[in-house]
């Protein structure tokens, strides 16, 4: 039975909560930063690869912390923390991977908007390995989204 | 059957968090092009339908649930609103053609922040499931 659909302690609530909101901030920064990163490939324009930059900063990396924290502390409350289950095993793999891309993306998407600021112009090259990381991010995500909803063993 | 139920309509949902993602970063003044707002559209319009469908669906699918029951009309009556309210706020940002930042009346910002807490109020119902 999933933990999104079912009947569960109301104590468990705003461990859950934290969890899923901070998954849908993450989730839907990330997919911001990557349609105005693939929409800066054609017109390379500063505006949209700042925007990408600032929705990973200010969107995807609190939504993480949020969503990490929120996993942690469920787990804890279903005395799953220290679970060999194969689902627990995607989400905490997909999660530290995930952190890891997302701080390979924010360092270069930095460089890349430091760049702009300076009036050196924007990196195409920057901004489409940014584009990869971040989809590939997300891609990521929603396979953990299936693995926590299906469960499988 | 119902973990993939289950499955596409938290997908949904996700769609619909990332459409007010989007929303939120124009509200902001973030750039408007016209590649992102027809990408929010989509996925606010994917979201809001997969989100209903499968949610009456999953209701149906289960026989602890009921389509009656108190959690699942409130939903359904957060959902009316935060439609409403997206409608107003999606038709009150409209791209400039150079993707840059424009400018958005407070009656849209209000529409837009009115279909966040919607759509947060709908999560907790979801979450909790208060009388279930």
């Amino acid at each position: 039975m999933s933990v999104v659909g079912a009947i569960r302690p109301d104590s468990w609530g705003l461990a859950l909560f934290l969890h899923v909101a901070g998954a849908m901030v993450l989730v839907g920064a990330l997919t911001l930063s990557s349609v105005s990163l693939i929409g800066a490939w054609r017109s390379a324009s500063p505006a949209l690869i700042r925007l990408a930059y600032r929705s990973l900063f200010y969107g995807a990396l609190p939504g993480y912390i949020v969503f990490r924290v929120g996993a942690e502390w469920i787990a804890d409350k279903e005395g799953l923390a220290d679970s060999n289950l194969t689902w627990i095993g995607i989400g905490y793999g997909v999660s530290d991977i995930g952190a890891l891309l997302l701080i390979i993306a924010l360092v270069i998407g930095r460089i890349g908007v430091r760049r702009i600021n300076r009036g050196q112009g924007a990196s195409a090259i920057s901004a489409r390995i940014v584009t990869g990381l971040v989809s590939l991010v997300l891609v990521a995500y929603l396979v953990a989204v299936w693995a926590m909803t299906t469960k499988p063993t | 059957m119902y973990d993939a139920l289950l499955f596409f309509h938290l997908l949904a949902t996700f769609f619909l968090a990332a459409g007010i993602v989007i929303y939120s970063a124009f509200v902001l003044g973030g750039p408007v092009s016209r590649a992102t707002r027809t990408i929010a559209e989509i996925l606010w319009g994917v979201g809001g339908l997969g989100t209903l469908a499968l949610g009456i669906w999953l209701a149906l699918n289960r026989p602890e649930y009921e389509i009656w029951d108190g959690w699942i009309i409130a939903a359904l009556v957060l959902w009316v609103l935060a439609t409403g309210s997206g409608a107003q706020a999606s038709r009150g940002v409209q791209p400039a053609g150079d993707d840059s930042a424009v400018a958005i009346d407070r009656r849209t910002m209000f529409a837009h922040w009115m279909r966040v807490l919607w759509f947060t109020l709908l999560l907790v119902v979801m979450l909790w499931k208060p009388g279930a």
